[in-house]
C-alpha cells in the first residue's frame, strides 16, 4: 500500500483533489470504468454515448464533417462576440468600424477568422449532408433528422446571407439587395408577385412595395439604415436562437434514433 | 499553342456546350442502370474512383487553376477574396465525391463476394468514447482552427468601397452560394427562380427520406444498392448546383453575359436578345394572326402544354413506363416525387428551349406577373 502511494503522479493527485472531483467527478480517467463515467457525467460530453461502435470513430467514415460545421458555429459565435464590440449597425459607423477593426485593434484578425470560418461553415455543412446522403444515413430511422438537418442548412446560409450586409460596402449592399430583390415577386406576397393584385379590397392594393414581403425584410423600398439594423438582429440573435434550438434536436435525435448509422 | 487551349476552353465551357456534354456524360458516370454500367465499365470510367484516377481529377483542376492563375482576364477573377471558398469548394467536392465513390465501389465488390462492407464491424467490440473519439476530435478541431488562422493572417477579408446605393455595380453578384439561383434567373422569372424552386428544393430534400423507399445501403458507403437514388441527387448536387454556381460566378461578366473563363469582361459585349414566347409563336408565326387581347385565349397553349406537363404525363407514365414504380410507391408518393422531379427536370427543359427556339416564356402574362 505505501509503495502505490509513492507512485502516484501529479495529475493522480490533482485528480483526487477534492475540488478537481468536485467538477468532473470521476477523477482521472484510467480505468474502463471511470472513462465512461468521464463522458456520462460531463454535460458536454454527454452528447455522446459512453461506448460507440468501432466505425463510428473513423474520419474516413464520417469526414468529421458535422463536428466541425458545430464547432465552426462555436467558433463564429466568439468571433462575433468580440466584432460587437467594436461594430455599430449605423449607416454612419458601419464601414469606418470594419475599418478600424483591422487597422485600429490589436491582432485584428476576428473579422478575417469570422468570414472565412462562415464561408467553410456554409462548405462543411454541405459536405457533411453529403456524407449522409452517400452512406444513406437518412433511411428510416432517421428521416426526421435529416429533415431537421436540411432546415439547418437553410439557416447556415441565412446566417451567412444577413452578415453579408453588416460590412456596409458595395459588395454587401448590392449582394443584399440582388438576394432580396427576389421577395419582391413572392406570389402573392409579393409586390410584382404573381396574385399579389388579387388580394386587393376595391381599388386599394393591400399588397404594394411598402406592405410586401420585401419590405418587411428590408424595412423599407431599398437597403437603408433600417436595414442594417434588421439584418445585425437577425445576424446576432434571431437566426443564431432559431439554428439553436434546432442544433439541440439535432444532436438529441442523433441519440434517439439509435446513434450513429452502420452496417447491420 | 497554349492560345488555342485557352480558345477551346472557353468555347467548351459556353453553357450550352458545357452543359450538354456534363448532363449527357453523367448517366455514364454515375450509372443508374444495366446497359449504362455495362458500359461505364467497358469504357473503364469507374477507374476514375481509383486513386490513379483521383490523381488524375487532382491534376486537371489544379492544371485549369495554374493556366487561369497564369492569364490576366481569369486571375482578376480568381484572385478576388470571396472567390476562393469556391475555389475550396471545387477541390472539397471533388474530392470527396472521388471519396465517397471508392468506397463505395470497394463495398461494393465485398458484397458481390458475399462479404460484409468494410464499415461493419461485431457490434459487441465497442470503443471508448473518452479517448478514442474525443481525441480524434480534438485533432480535427486544432488542424482545421489552424487552417483558419493562417487562411486569416495571409488573406485579409475583402473589403470594397463604402456602400453607395446611386452606383450599381456591374455585374451585381449576390453571394456565391445564391449563385445558382441568381443563373437560374437567366431562364425564369424571379417568382420561380427565387421563391418557388428554392422552397421545392428544401422540401425536396427533406422529403428525400420519405420518397427513397430503397430500404438497402443504410450506413455504408455503396452505389450499387443505391444507383438510382445517387445518380438523382448527384445531378441536382453537381450539376444543377455547383455547377451553376460555378458558371455563376466565373463565367457570368457585366450584364449577367457569359464569358469564356480566358475572356475579357467586356461591359459592351452585345447579346441579341429575340426571345420570343410560346404565344408569339402559335398566333403570329403559326396562324399569322394578331395576338388575341384576351390574356386567356393569348396564353391558351401555354395552359395547355403547362397542363399537359404537369398533369398529364405523370398520369400517362404510372399507365405505361413507370407502371411498376407506381404500384411500389402508392399514390401519394408517386405524386410527389412527380412534382419535385418535372420541377427539377424543367430547368434543363427551358434552357433547351431557349437555346435551341429562343423561347422567352412558356405563359407570358407580365400584367399580372405571371410568367413561366
Amino acid at each position: 500500500m505505501p509503495e502505490d502511494k509513492k507512485k502516484e503522479s501529479l495529475l493522480d493527485k490533482v485528480g483526487n483533489s477534492p475540488v478537481w472531483k468536485s467538477i468532473f467527478r470521476s477523477g482521472v480517467p484510467r480505468t474502463r470504468r471511470q472513462r465512461m463515467y468521464a463522458v456520462l457525467g460531463n454535460v458536454f460530453l454527454h452528447l455522446h454515448p459512453a461506448r460507440l461502435p468501432r466505425h463510428a470513430v473513423k474520419v474516413g467514415y464520417t469526414w468529421c464533417m458535422g463536428g466541425l460545421s458545430f464547432f465552426l458555429f462555436v467558433v463564429l459565435t466568439i468571433t462575433g462576440i468580440l466584432l460587437m464590440f467594436y461594430y455599430r449597425p449605423t449607416v454612419e459607423y458601419a464601414f469606418t468600424d470594419i475599418i478600424d477593426l483591422g487597422e485600429q485593434v490589436p491582432l485584428g484578425i476576428m473579422r478575417e477568422i469570422h468570414r472565412w470560418g462562415a464561408h467553410c461553415m456554409v462548405l462543411t455543412t454541405w459536405l457533411h449532408m453529403l456524407r449522409v446522403f452517400m452512406t444513406g444515413s437518412y433511411k428510416p430511422p432517421r428521416e426526421f433528422n435529416w429533415a431537421v438537418g436540411v432546415i439547418l442548412m437553410t439557416l447556415t446560409l441565412l446566417l451567412s446571407f444577413t452578415g453579408y450586409l453588416l460590412p456596409w460596402d458595395q459588395l454587401a449592399i448590392w449582394a443584399v439587395t440582388v438576394g432580396t430583390n427576389m421577395a419582391r415577386a413572392t406570389p402573392f406576397l409579393g409586390s410584382e408577385g404573381p396574385g399579389a393584385s388579387l388580394l386587393a379590397i376595391g381599388d386599394i392594393n393591400l399588397i404594394h412595395s411598402a406592405s410586401d414581403v420585401r419590405f418587411a425584410l428590408l424595412a423599407g423600398r431599398f437597403v437603408g439604415e433600417a436595414t442594417l439594423l434588421r439584418f445585425y438582429v437577425l445576424h446576432c440573435i434571431a437566426v443564431p436562437f432559431i439554428a439553436m434550438i434546432f442544433m439541440a434536436v439535432h444532436f438529441w435525435r442523433i441519440r434517439k434514433d439509435g446513434g450513429i448509422s452502420g452496417p447491420l | 499553342m497554349i492560345e488555342t487551349l485557352k480558345n477551346t476552353i472557353d468555347y467548351l465551357s459556353t453553357p450550352t456546350i458545357s452543359f450538354t456534354l456534363i448532363t449527357a456524360i453523367f448517366p455514364f458516370v454515375f450509372p443508374p442502370t444495366d446497359w449504362f454500367d455495362r458500359i461505364n465499365r467497358k469504357l473503364r470510367i469507374d477507374k476514375l474512383w481509383t486513386n490513379t484516377g483521383g490523381l488524375i481529377q487532382f491534376i486537371l483542376i489544379t492544371g485549369f487553376f495554374v493556366l487561369g492563375y497564369q492569364d490576366p482576364n481569369f486571375k482578376i477573377i480568381l484572385m478576388k477574396g470571396d472567390n476562393f471558398p469556391i475555389v475550396l469548394m471545387v477541390y472539397s467536392m471533388a474530392f470527396f465525391t472521388w471519396y465517397a465513390m471508392k468506397k463505395s465501389y470497394i463495398n461494393d465488390a465485398r458484397l458481390d463476394e458475399g462479404k460484409k462492407p468494410m464499415e461493419y464491424h461485431d457490434p459487441e467490440d465497442k470503443v471508448l468514447v473518452w479517448p478514442d473519439l474525443v481525441y480524434i476530435e480534438f485533432i480535427c478541431l486544432i488542424l482545421f482552427m489552424v487552417f483558419l488562422i493562417v487562411w486569416s493572417i495571409l488573406v485579409p477579408a475583402p473589403l470594397e468601397e463604402p456602400a453607395n446605393p446611386a452606383a450599381t455595380p456591374n455585374p451585381s453578384k449576390a453571394p456565391w452560394y445564391f449563385l445558382g439561383l441568381q443563373e437560374m434567373l437567366v431562364y425564369f422569372d424571379p417568382w420561380l427562380a427565387g421563391v418557388i424552386f428554392p422552397t421545392l428544393i428544401i422540401v425536396g430534400m427533406c422529403a428525400i427520406p420519405y420518397v427513397d423507399i430503397n430500404k438497402k445501403g443504410d450506413g455504408y458507403y455503396s452505389f450499387k444498392e443505391r444507383r438510382v437514388g445517387y445518380f438523382i441527387f448527384m445531378y441536382g448536387w453537381v450539376v444543377l448546383w455547383v455547377y451553376l454556381i460555378i458558371i455563376g460566378t466565373f463565367f457570368r461578366g457585366p450584364n449577367w453575359n457569359f464569358f469564356g473563363p480566358f475572356e475579357y469582361w467586356d461591359p459592351h459585349k452585345l447579346e441579341v436578345l429575340n426571345n420570343v414566347n410560346l404565344s408569339e409563336y402559335f398566333w403570329v408565326i403559326g396562324l399569322g394572326q394578331p395576338l388575341p387581347s384576351n390574356i386567356l385565349l393569348r396564353e391558351s397553349v401555354g395552359f395547355l402544354v403547362t397542363g399537359i406537363y404537369l398533369f398529364v404525363v405523370p398520369v400517362l407514365l404510372a399507365k405505361t413506363v413507370l407502371k411498376k414504380m407506381y404500384e411500389a410507391y402508392g399514390p401519394t408518393r408517386y405524386t410527389f416525387l412527380m412534382i419535385l422531379g418535372l420541377s427539377m427536370l424543367s430547368l434543363p427543359i427551358k434552357m433547351y428551349l431557349r437555346w435551341f427556339f429562343n423561347l422567352k416564356y412558356i405563359i407570358g402574362i407580365p400584367e399580372w406577373f405571371f410568367n413561366i
